[in-house]
Order: C-alpha cells, then sequence, then structure tokens
C-alpha cells in the first residue's frame, strides 16, 4: 500500500518530527516499503491467539510498594537541561 | 605497539598473581585505541583519566588480596550504558551532550566486579540499525576489512574485541544487535534470556525485547562477565528474580547426548552457500562430540521480521516521546512555540532511520491501523514463541547461522530499508519470543567471519555457554585476529 504524501506528513505531525520538505518523498517510498513488508501478516492465521504483550509467558509484571525510595537529585538532573531556571525547566510561552 | 591477545580469563589470572598490573594494561590499551580511531572509529568516547584511577584502585586492592573477579580487567560499555558523570550519547546527536546522573545497574554491578571502563563504545543511533552506519558519530568500520561494516548495533563493541582493543565489552539486542556485529566481526556474543540482565539505565528502544548481554572473544569470557552482570534488580520491573548459576561450572562437561535442533527455516532461503558450509561443518564438530542432530521446522519463523517490524517501532515510537527538548537532550534554537519546540528538536536531534521507525511506530499505533498491525504482530508472536516451546519438549539446543550473509560493504544496503532489516532474519525470533541467544565464530566465508548461533530456552544460558565452550575448545576460529591488527 503505498502511504500518500499528506498521511506521511500526518504521520510525522502525531510524532512531533518536522519533515524538510524535500526528504517527504524519501520517507513516502520508504514507509511505503514497510507498511507492504508488514502487511504480509494479514495472512497468518491467527484466530483464536491471544496477543503476546511480554515475551516470558507466565511471568507477570512486578509491582513495588507505592513508598518513596528516591532522594531528590533535582539540581543533578537538570544539569542535562537545555533551560532552567530558578529549578524550573524553561519552555515557550503556552498561554497567551 | 603489541596487541594483548589474552582473554578475560588470562587476565583475570595474571592480574590475580602480579604478572601484570592494571595501569600497565590500561597504558597499553589507551594508545593502541587512539591509533585505531581514525580507521575503525569503534569509541564515542575514552575515559583515559578515569580508566587510570579505576586501575589504580584495581591495583591496590589486587596488592591487598582482595578484589572481586574481574579486578582490574579493562572493559568497555555500549554507549547506551548510563555511566555517572561520563557522556552517554546513544550514538544519537540527540544525546551529544547528555552526561548520566547515575550508573546503570549492569555498569554498577561491573565497577563492584573489579572491571575498569576504557570507554563508551560506538554504535546505532540508537541501537536501530544492522551495520552502525546510522550511528551520529559516524560509522564503525570492520577490522577485517575496512571497506566493510561490523555490523549493528553493537558494531563498536564488536569491532573493538575483533581488533583487540579490549578484551571484552557490555551490549545489547533487541533483533540481533549482539549476535550479528559478533558474526561480521569473528567474536563470541551473547543475548541472555529476556529479565535476566537489568535494563535499569540502558536507554530504552523497545522494551519487551532489549536485553544486555556480552561481546567477548570466547565462551568462557561471556560466561565470567555474565556472572557479575546478570540477576534481579528491584529497579528493573521486568528484571527476573531467579537466581543465576554460576555460568562457568560444568563448561567442560561432555556434550554427548545432548541433541540439536537444526531450524530448516535457517537454511532455507538467502544463505549464502559458503557461509552454509562453514555452519555445516561446524555441526559436524557437534556430531564428533557426541551430540545429536536433527532438523526441526518451525513454520510462522519466516514471519519474525514482519511481526518484529510492527512491535519493535510500536515500541520505539513510545519509548522516544520522551525526547522533547525540554528536560535532557538537544533543544532547537529560538522555538516558535511548545509544538515548534518539540518538533524541530526532536528533527534535528534525530538521523533518518530513528525517524523513520518513530513514524513506522506511530503509523502501527494510530487509530484505525492498531488491531490490523499491532495487535495482529502480538498475535504472531505469540505463534512463533509456541514454535519455539513445541521445538523445546524435543530438543535441548537449536542451532543455525547467525546472519544470512559474510559482513558487506559500507553503503551496500542503506538504500533500501528492508534489505538491511532483512539481515537480522535468522536472530529476531530469540527477541520475540526473549530466548537466550549465542553467535560463536565457525570460521571464514571469502575471508570473512562466519557465525553459529545457537538459540536455548529460556533461562538455559549455561547450556548455550556449555555447548559454546566444548566448540571452541575443538576449534580455534576465536583466536583469530584480523591481519592489520596482528
Amino acid at each position: 500500500m503505498a502511504l500518500t504524501r499528506a498521511q506521511v506528513e500526518g504521520i510525522a505531525h502525531l510524532a512531533r518530527l518536522e519533515l524538510d520538505p524535500a526528504e517527504v518523498p524519501q520517507y513516502e517510498r520508504s514507509l511505503s516499503r514497510i507498511v507492504d513488508f508488514i502487511g504480509e501478516l494479514e495472512r497468518a492465521n491467527t484466530a483464536g491467539v491471544a496477543p503476546m504483550a511480554h515475551p516470558l509467558p507466565g511471568l507477570a509484571q512486578r509491582l513495588r510498594a507505592d513508598e518513596v525510595t528516591e532522594r531528590d537529585e533535582h539540581d543533578l538532573y537538570q544539569r542535562n537541561a537545555p533551560a532552567v531556571a530558578s529549578g524550573l525547566y524553561l519552555v515557550p510561552k503556552v498561554i497567551e | 605497539m603489541m596487541i594483548d591477545r589474552r582473554t578475560v580469563t588470562q587476565l583475570a589470572a595474571d592480574l590475580r598473581a602480579r604478572k601484570v598490573s592494571s595501569v600497565e594494561l590500561v597504558r597499553a590499551c589507551l594508545p593502541r585505541i587512539e591509533a585505531s580511531q581514525p580507521t575503525l572509529n569503534a569509541f564515542v568516547t575514552v575515559t583515559a583519566e578515569q580508566a587510570l584511577a579505576q586501575a589504580q584502585a584495581a591495583d591496590r586492592e589486587l596488592a591487598a588480596g582482595r578484589g572481586g573477579p574481574l579486578a582490574g580487567v579493562p572493559i568497555g560499555h555500549k554507549d547506551l550504558f548510563c555511566t555517572a558523570g561520563v557522556r552517554t550519547t546513544c550514538g544519537s546527536r540527540m544525546l551529544e551532550n547528555f552526561v548520566a546522573p547515575y550508573d546503570a545497574t549492569v555498569v554498577a554491578r561491573l565497577k563492584a566486579a573489579g572491571a575498569v571502563m576504557l570507554g563508551k563504545l560506538n554504535m546505532d543511533e540508537f541501537a536501530m540499525g544492522s551495520s552502525n552506519e546510522t550511528s551520529y558519530f559516524g560509522p564503525v568500520r570492520n577490522p577485517w576489512n575496512t571497506d566493510l561494516v561490523p555490523g549493528g548495533s553493537s558494531g563498536g563493541c564488536a569491532a573493538a574485541v575483533a581488533a583487540r582493543l579490549l578484551p571484552a565489552a557490555t551490549a545489547t539486542d533487541t533483533g540481533g544487535s549482539i549476535r550479528q556485529p559478533a558474526a561480521f566481526c569473528g567474536v563470541t556474543g551473547i543475548k541472555p534470556t529476556y529479565g535476566r540482565v537489568s535494563r535499569y539505565g540502558m536507554i530504552a528502544f523497545a522494551s519487551s525485547l532489549d536485553q544486555g548481554g556480552v561481546i567477548a572473544q570466547t565462551a568462557e569470557d561471556c560466561a565470567r562477565v555474565l556472572r557479575s552482570m546478570a540477576g534481579f534488580d528491584p529497579r528493573d520491573s521486568t528484571s527476573v528474580d531467579i537466581p543465576v548459576p554460576d555460568y562457568l561450572a560444568g563448561l567442560d562437561a561432555p556434550l554427548a547426548g545432548v541433541r540439536i535442533g537444526l531450524l530448516k527455516e535457517f537454511f532455507d532461503t538467502g544463505l549464502e552457500a559458503d557461509y552454509e558450509r562453514r555452519v555445516r561443518e561446524a555441526l559436524a564438530v557437534f556430531e564428533r562430540l557426541g551430540a545429536r542432530l536433527c532438523e526441526l521446522s518451525l513454520p510462522n519463523i519466516p514471519r519474525s521480521v514482519p511481526a518484529y517490524y510492527v512491535v519493535a517501532p510500536a515500541e520505539c515510537s513510545s519509548n522516544l516521546a520522551r525526547y522533547d527538548g525540554v528536560r535532557f537532550g538537544h533543544r532547537c534554537r529560538n522555538p516558535r512555540d511548545l509544538t515548534d519546540l518539540y518538533k524541530r528538536s526532536r528533527s534535528e536531534g534525530f538521523g533518518a532511520e530513528v525517524k523513520r521507525r518513530i513514524m513506522t511506530g506511530t503509523y502501527v499505533l494510530s487509530a484505525g491501523y492498531y488491531d490490523a498491525y499491532y495487535l495482529k504482530a502480538q498475535r504472531v508472536r505469540r505463534l512463533i514463541t509456541g514454535d519455539f516451546e513445541r521445538a523445546f519438549a524435543e530438543v535441548d539446543l537449536l542451532m543455525g547461522p547467525t546472519t544470512p550473509t559474510a559482513a558487506f560493504a559500507l553503503g551496500a544496503k542503506s538504500a533500501d530499508p528492508i534489505t538491511m532489516y532483512l539481515n537480522d532474519i535468522y536472530t529476531i525470533s530469540a527477541n520475540l519470543a526473549g530466548l537466550p541467544a549465542m553467535s560463536v565464530p565457525c570460521g571464514f566465508a571469502g575471508g570473512l567471519p562466519v557465525g553459529l548461533q545457537i538459540i536455548g530456552p529460556h533461562f538455559a544460558e549455561q547450556r548455550l555457554l556449555h555447548a559454546a565452550h566444548r566448540f571452541q575448545l575443538e576449534t580455534d576460529w576465536h583466536t583469530r585476529v584480523p591481519e592489520r591488527c596482528a
């Protein structure tokens, strides 16, 4: 199935990616190839087969007690932030 | 400068016997790494100062008769394991300046075992690639022929061990990222059972598939390093609370009576003739050692690659949503508004293959397509896992080729993503089923290394390591070193 330019731009927007107009045709081609390739799964007979989300059947995801276990490392973590002031992350104005 | 061909096992013994000091080893390794960088580009960051400090500390421990099982042994980490105070890039511009605030559990455990970190190894961006060509820091080259790729995504790890720049490295495998580069570079690699090694501090790509492991010269070294890495970690909710056996125990036991299944589907399509000959010769060695061989068919295996290219991109699109240009990672200049900040930071920070996978994942998870692709792929995943369960009711191990061909030229497969994805046709199924799997050097095709793949049931790492070790006692493929490095 060939994806259209509008579809590729729509997917990019959902993924919060901005594609250079010049690179869109390349993604149109390669994503169409991929969609064709994974479309092959349609032919598998999966009637009555439950979806498998975890690779170790029978082993459930553990839950831990709802307790605070970490120290406040906020200064350390904010050292990697592109823009901070007074311990706050800075972003462009959201509300006019 | 003479290369050091000693294995982890030999180095650990020589260090303990004080035949060599850790500082001497580190001082010998660093200039060789430096000299190799312009051609191999195996490292993203070399941590010379920290390595010397760690080596001095290890030497003091050893002098006092103390020190962990890997005291003083130099190793490297794939650059997606967080290392406190050291840049951790994941091969991406997005994390070009990211300094990890804490150690991954794997890093902390190997540090506690006394291993000395020489640096962070190059890789495909966010571990998405099979050739190491998607790294923001440039491709790694194959030490056997620098016109060729080393495989990926753990290309830097495999190339560094193959060139004997270091004796072992940590690596990760989501669809073949340990086994495929190990095969291409003629080294030994193990991807353990999903959940066996903690993923805490391992930058996420596809969380139901990612698993940390080891690339080294020998199966015995893999066992030695894995023993110090594996085990339950309360900080990883998918880590499995099952005791870690001593992987070194029983490695020399006879193989007589072990039942080995050959996967018919792995020998069916696309396998290069010379590659197949080397794999069949390796299987004959196991037969001579007393193993019993039989052919098995796992009919759902051919659907592994399409199922993987739904599941892995879906998880990737969700995991990589965290890179928003706000809390860490690349941020664009002068954003107009918040959406512009997200879009341009992500578009500038991620490379083409990562964007392609995020978009594939976004597509298969989007309204109207979720059932047709994502749920369907998860159902196929169960069929594939069921195939393996039936196989392991009849045999102890499965064997076959690791890859369909030996290493290919840089650029040869980058034009079409499907051509690149099909490289992992034999490795992906073990990730979907969460099984442990290894690649072991088993000869040469056209002068390039060939890998034998060994797959076992869940938590059978010891069985894999045992078979691989016995094979390495009978053969010397794992001791071969590229001429340019010798």
